[in-house]
């Protein structure tokens, strides 16, 4: 088994095929569009693949420390550049093949129109936080 | 309250429920549920006979959940019999529940997590804990397996190769939380041992007793790996080698080889050797050569490059390793190692830093960016 993280970008990933930004759908392609996610999820609960999702809001703070007795420094929001992640979901599957095969049906939720975003998802492997017991 | 005399009778008393004619997903729960009685009750009010308390108990929650089924549904006439009183039997079904859980339907994963369930005696919560996934994920995972090996018959004869890939799987997982999977994983392969009589099956134990006794000296107190050479060996546990390879020796005597015995072989030539600079790489280069005929493994092959660099010498290693995909998980790090083995220094530090990228694992990677820096900071070993 091995864990992957499945990171949607607000931007920062290549455009989707199907590009048309969310506000200019209809209520109903929304609709059908969170739906998909949902009923995607609860699949993966269902198999028990399924281990965590998240979104997160496209604004956030950049914080640093500024030296000992002094407050962080904080920044930000910055310009249009940058990639930034929108939310995620962890899945502990069998396989890269399987991992791979469940982002292309996440990529395949509705959106404008009712046709597929085919939207760009990156999936990164967890690094295992235990050794392997055999590795000579 | 002895958790482990309570788990080891875990299967057998699954396997008299499924005897009696209790369906295998139905008994598995109430035995499930039977144990945790146990566990609420025993230490004030010892049994007796615990493995009769345990089927008593089960088959009742059996019967009760099998009548609130029927409740909703049909009556039917199998739960109004009263199991047959007196002591439970003593037939041994341990080695069906093992097949069954490797059953090959099942996903590798799905076939761990039942065999830890079923066979283990683990509670749902346990085993989600230890492989790091929600509780609900766990239990879904389980009762998709048991629906998958509904339709197999418990007394169909089963392949002891696919049960051995599984208490691997279990061995190698390592361990987190409250439960040690690599310790859990020996007694399974140790009550296997006792109910079926198998070259392969000793060939894993002692694998495993032989791995489990380096355990301590494999990580630092902070938690970072410290290579085998590297390892304090009188921090090894010679108790465990000891049984590990009078095990081995006993398989090997009969002349059935096997992956398991190979690899352990090798694992108790380098348990033998007082100190690093005192193994035996030829012989384990031997035996590398006969587990590449045996399983025909890229890995087998790229860890047979080590043994060569250190039995010929660095050069004839990195010609083995040569021949080998480079894309293979650890190549880079094996590279790195042989060419600094070769003197190549500079070459050496660009690999380690690279294979730290390709590593997979928290405490490899951090190994690796650490060989990088000691050679990028001009320190040879």
């Amino acid at each position: 088994m091995a864990k992957y993280l499945l990171l949607k970008h607000y931007r920062g990933a290549p455009a989707s095929v199907n590009d048309v930004p969310m506000d200019q759908w209809t209520p109903d392609e929304i609709d059908a569009h969170v739906q998909y996610m949902r009923d995607f999820a609860a699949r993966l609960q269902e198999t028990g693949e399924f281990v965590e999702e998240q979104a997160i809001a496209p604004e956030g703070t950049f914080v640093r420390y500024d030296g000992e007795g002094r407050p962080p420094i904080t920044d930000g929001p910055f310009a249009e550049t940058k990639d930034l992640i929108a939310g995620w979901m962890v899945i502990d599957v069998d396989s890269h093949e399987r991992a791979v095969e469940l982002a292309g049906e996440l990529s395949a939720a509705p959106g404008a129109g009712g046709r597929p975003v085919q939207e760009w998802l990156e999936l990164r492997p967890l690094l295992a936080p235990l050794l392997p017991t055999v590795t000579e | 309250m002895d958790e482990a005399l309570l788990r080891g009778l875990t299967p057998n008393v699954l396997a008299i429920l499924v005897r009696r004619g209790a369906d295998f997903a139905a008994a598995e729960d109430a035995v499930q549920e039977a144990l945790i009685e146990a566990v609420r009750v025993w230490p004030d009010d010892p049994p007796r006979d615990p493995k009769g308390w345990l089927v008593t108990v089960a088959w009742r929650k059996f019967l009760d959940a099998t009548r609130a089924e029927t409740a909703r549904r049909r009556r039917e006439d199998l739960v109004q019999e009263e199991p047959v009183p007196g002591p439970a039997p003593a037939v041994d079904d341990t080695l069906q529940l093992y097949f069954l859980c490797a059953h090959p339907s099942l996903t590798p994963s799905s076939a761990v997590a039942l065999t830890l369930r079923a066979v283990g005696g683990l509670t749902t919560r346990q085993i989600a804990e230890a492989y790091l996934v929600p509780e609900a994920t766990m239990a879904q995972r389980i009762s998709r397996a048991k629906r998958t090996v509904s339709g197999v018959r418990f007394d169909q004869p089963g392949d002891v190769a696919t049960v051995l890939r599984v208490l691997y799987l279990v061995f190698n997982e390592g361990y987190s939380g409250d439960v040690d999977l690599a310790a859990e994983a020996i007694r399974l392969t140790r009550q296997l041992a006792a109910a079926i009589d198998h070259p392969e099956v000793s060939g894993l134990l002692a694998l495993m007793l032989l791995h489990h006794a380096r355990r301590a000296a494999r990580t630092a107190p902070d938690g970072s790996l410290v290579p085998l050479a590297d390892q304090d060996r009188g921090r090894w546990d010679t108790g465990l080698i000891a049984e590990g390879v009078q095990i081995l020796q006993a398989a090997l005597a009969r002349d059935q080889l096997g992956e398991f015995q190979a690899q352990a072989a090798i694992a108790a030539l380098h348990a033998d050797a007082p100190t690093a600079e005192e193994t035996d790489w030829v012989q384990i280069v031997e035996w590398y050569d006969e587990l590449a005929r045996l399983t025909d493994s890229p890995v087998v092959r790229l860890n047979r490059a080590v043994a060569v660099g250190e039995a010929d010498g660095a050069r004839a290693g990195l010609a083995a390793l040569a021949e080998l995909d480079d894309s293979l998980p650890r190549h880079t790090a094996v590279a790195a190692y042989l060419h600094e083995r070769d003197g190549d220094l500079a070459t050496a530090a660009r690999l380690y830093a690279e294979a730290a990228r390709k590593a997979s694992n928290l405490a490899e990677r951090d190994h690796l960016t650490r060989e990088a820096a000691r050679l990028n900071a001009g320190r040879p070993r």
